[in-house]
């Protein structure tokens, strides 16, 4: 059992005789990083090597600080959304989910149940991503190209439907405060199905390759331990935790969203390996489309049925006329909204949004349609003004896809944040790191590193 | 021959466009990873969009084998030395590839921790703007990179005259 | 914002430290209490180790500067806990006595999980922790001169590690 409160000591040489040539020894300081290909960005390792035996280590974070938690004070508590995509790159909707969920809660309002499940959905997707990318990156990084390019496959088919939804790939900023962007398009759930299944045949045939292959076992078996106790200790979360046999799950313990809904199980490894972490993460993925299923079949809300029999008019012919001054019905009439905008009309902005109107945005029949909308919109948008949650402090936390990614949030009443601090799950990863890695080699330092899913936006924020 | 202000003769050039098309249909990345592009870096290595077409798909993963430097993410003021001796480890003939709008410009980061834009430290190539780009874009990018590597001078000697450079060879 | 002195944790402690419980409040379903700095490590200790509190999870650990809020004292330490036995959450805070140079005790005998968020306190803060194992700058360089998240340090005041280039206004065009 490794004492977690000993720090390791600090690199100083250490020497040995060899009693047969009376030639010294003497240990070695490697620096690994911080441009690393192994070293997922950008992390610096300083390791004392006895060989090829890691003695001591002492792990450098900061390379990519982005000053979010700064930016967050001064854009707006609306504007924040794109920072937070780039926090946990691989994994943007969990963590737009959060903040919204924040500021919301600040707030005092929450969305409508469509709203609740739409970002369940979307979260799961998003949680399915990390590990891919996770599963394949260490995959590749001990030689398994094969199960990279495989999982690099299963990614795309979900980055194509979250390209139709929110219209970018990866940082989609998809939530608002109070709601969403838009609404599902239509037959988006029945694609999501059949990607489902594909990017789970995929997973079926990776676990083919890895999970009893000799090669992956012997590198990643017994390597990387840590117990319960002492990463609990750290403040770890998530499948690292999970891992080491803690059955803690946020999403179990103090459901949010509509979580409580739904059937589904929480992997528990029993050793703490890197072997348990690369299963409990296999596993998940499995169970995450297991909960994707039972939402869509449970989503209230079916198809907006527009009445197109009246006089409908495009998105270009209602700004046109509005910018004329030629408003006197455009309230009256449907508009076909282009398809890349699919979702955000009026009935639907109105399915997926809560009733506040000063925080969300009016759909924009109703802004270029009368003044009142209009005054609304530009109040919501200008600087200065804005999203104003009442002074308070909140902490929201949620289960992201490496633990617990939790905000703490101070209003001072303004349109700006006071202040944001964003909990990182794999900052507390992160420090239990030379934990995991001393005592082993330096190949293993690749193979543990890999699977504690470090993510360098989110660590160094 | 090739280096200088020599006006280029007929077998000197059909020299140059041969050495050029060698060059440019075998590009060493070195992907300098740091943040989000990456991802989309991964993207573009993997098997729906393929950046083996270009012969560019094994990166080397150390600066004295490559011979494209892309730098993929965003580069902090504590990360800009080491992109530096990176770049300065690098045997010439080089490329620099700026891979997404922090790399141009900063990005939307424009706060006490973000270079705004890596030209303030290595010379560039190539800029690909995006936040992260489609892997379209950097496949397009790849495209001009090879169409200007095309249209410089390479010699026996092996130098190739970079605009980005002085006569004298040093780095601008 | 209310006063919270019925909520059970908040009563504990109140039986405990007393008046060293500065203020409490309740909002939005999170619990909060202030604690003297002076008492803040035995604040602690008590919460994680009474059976009725058990708070044996450290969650997170912040620094707010309320410098724009213009209140005194003007750094604040906030602890978040939760406690496994009882599926609770509790937010403690403290503050610095001194503004001109914070220093407050380091928790990380308690809680090994405060090592790095203190340094980044300090970092980003410039609060000082006592009895902290290795306190130095994480997230920012050693050369970096202040506390970037302090309230009067601007968002955008560089200083780059290295010369950077001038960078030619006369280049030829682009070779296309």
């Amino acid at each position: 059992m490794i004492d977690a409160s000993v720090q390791p000591a600090p690199p100083e040489t250490t020497t040995e005789q060899l009693p047969a040539s009376g030639l010294t020894t003497r240990s070695m300081l490697l620096n690994v990083g911080p441009s690393h290909p192994a070293m997922h960005g950008v992390i610096r390792i300083i390791t004392e090597l006895d060989g090829e035996k890691v003695v001591s280590a002492d792990v450098e974070i900061g390379y990519l600080h982005r000053a979010f938690e700064k930016e967050c004070e001064v854009v707006g508590w609306g504007q924040a959304f794109p920072y937070t995509d780039r926090l946990n790159y691989v994994s943007p909707l969990m963590n737009n989910v959060t903040y919204a969920m924040g500021v919301e809660k600040l707030l005092g309002i929450h969305p409508t149940e469509r709203c609740d499940y739409i970002r369940v959905i979307t979260c799961e997707i998003s949680r399915i991503t990390d590990h891919l990318t996770c599963v394949a990156a260490s995959a590749m990084e001990l030689g398994a190209m094969t199960a990279f390019i495989y999982l690099m496959k299963a990614r795309e088919y979900l980055y194509q439907l979250v390209e139709e939804l929110t219209g970018a790939r990866l940082t989609v900023s998809y939530v608002r405060v109070g709601g969403l962007k838009a609404d599902l398009p239509s037959g988006w759930l029945e694609r999501l199905n059949q990607e489902l299944d594909k990017v789970l045949k995929v997973i079926d045939e990776v676990d083919v390759l890895l999970t009893r292959n000799r090669i992956f076992i012997d590198r990643v078996k017994d390597v990387g331990c840590i117990s319960k106790e002492t990463a609990w200790s750290l403040g770890f979360t998530g499948p690292v935790l999970r891992s080491t046999g803690m059955a803690r799950d946020m999403r179990k313990d103090e459901p949010y969203l509509v979580y409580d809904r739904f059937d589904f199980d929480v992997p528990i490894g029993a050793v703490g390996d890197n072997y348990d972490r690369y299963l409990v993460r296999m596993e998940e993925m499995r169970q995450s489309a297991r909960i994707i299923r039972q939402a869509i079949e449970q989503i209230p809300g079916g198809a907006v049925q527009v009445d197109m029999s009246g006089r409908p008019l495009t998105g270009a012919q209602m700004v046109d006329a509005a910018k004329m001054g030629m408003t006197a019905d455009l309230l009256l009439r449907t508009v076909r909204v282009d398809p890349t905008l699919e979702g955000t009309d009026r009935e639907s902005a109105r399915r997926v949004n809560a009733q506040a109107r000063n925080v969300v945005l009016p759909p924009k029949e109703e802004t270029y349609g009368n003044i009142e909308s209009l005054m609304n919109h530009f109040m919501l948008i200008m600087e200065g003004e804005g999203i104003k949650p009442p002074p308070g402090e909140i902490y929201i936390a949620t289960e992201a896809a490496n633990g617990e990614l939790g905000f703490y949030m101070v209003s001072d009443g303004s349109g700006n944040a006071y202040r944001v601090r964003c909990r990182p799950p794999c900052f507390y990863l992160m420090q239990g790191l030379d934990k995991m890695i001393i005592g082993g080699m330096i190949a293993d330092i690749v193979a543990t590193f890999g699977t504690i899913n470090m993510i360098a936006g989110e660590l160094d924020r | 021959m090739g280096v200088g202000g020599e006006a280029p003769g007929f077998f000197t050039s059909r020299l140059s466009d041969s050495i050029a098309w060698a060059r440019k249909w075998s590009l060493f990345p070195y992907p300098f990873v740091t943040a989000c592009c990456g991802m989309e870096y991964m993207s573009v290595a993997s098997a729906h969009y393929d950046l083996d077409r270009f012969g560019a798909a094994w990166p080397r993963f150390t600066p004295r084998q490559a011979d494209m430097l892309l730098v993929v993410g965003t580069i902090s003021h504590k990360m800009a030395p080491i992109l530096r001796r990176v770049y300065e480890q690098m045997c010439d003939p080089k490329w620099v590839v700026a891979f997404g709008v922090c790399t141009c410009t900063g990005g939307f980061y424009d706060n006490y921790s973000t270079v705004q834009g890596i030209d303030r430290i290595i010379p560039v190539d190539c800029y690909i703007p995006g936040c992260p780009p489609r892997p379209e874009t950097v496949l397009d990018a790849i495209m001009k990179l090879q169409s200007k590597i095309q249209k410089q001078r390479h010699g026996l000697t092996g130098m190739v005259e970079s605009p980005l450079r002085d006569r004298s060879g040093t780095i601008a | 914002m209310n006063e919270a002195a019925d909520h059970p944790i908040v009563a504990r402690l109140k039986d405990s430290f007393g008046d060293r419980i500065v203020e409490s409040h309740s909002h939005r379903g999170d619990t909060t209490a202030v604690v003297d700095a002076a008492r803040y490590h035995d604040a602690v200790r008590f919460l994680r180790d009474d059976p009725q509190c058990s708070f044996d999870f450290l969650t997170d650990i912040a620094g707010v500067d309320r410098l724009k809020l213009k209140r005194k004292p003007r750094f604040e330490i906030v602890l978040h806990l939760y406690s496994r036995r009882h599926n609770v959450r509790f937010r403690l805070k403290t503050r610095p006595a001194n503004d001109q140079d914070p220093v407050i005790d380091s928790i990380v005998d308690l809680y090994p999980a405060a090592n790095w968020p203190e340094r980044e306190i300090f970092d980003m803060f410039g609060v000082r922790f006592e009895r902290h194992p290795n306190l130095q700058r994480i997230l920012m360089y050693e050369e970096f001169v202040g506390h970037p998240l302090r309230k009067d340090y601007p968002v955008n005041k560089r200083q780059p590690r290295i010369k950077e280039r001038e960078i030619p206004d006369d280049r030829p065009g682009m070779l296309f």
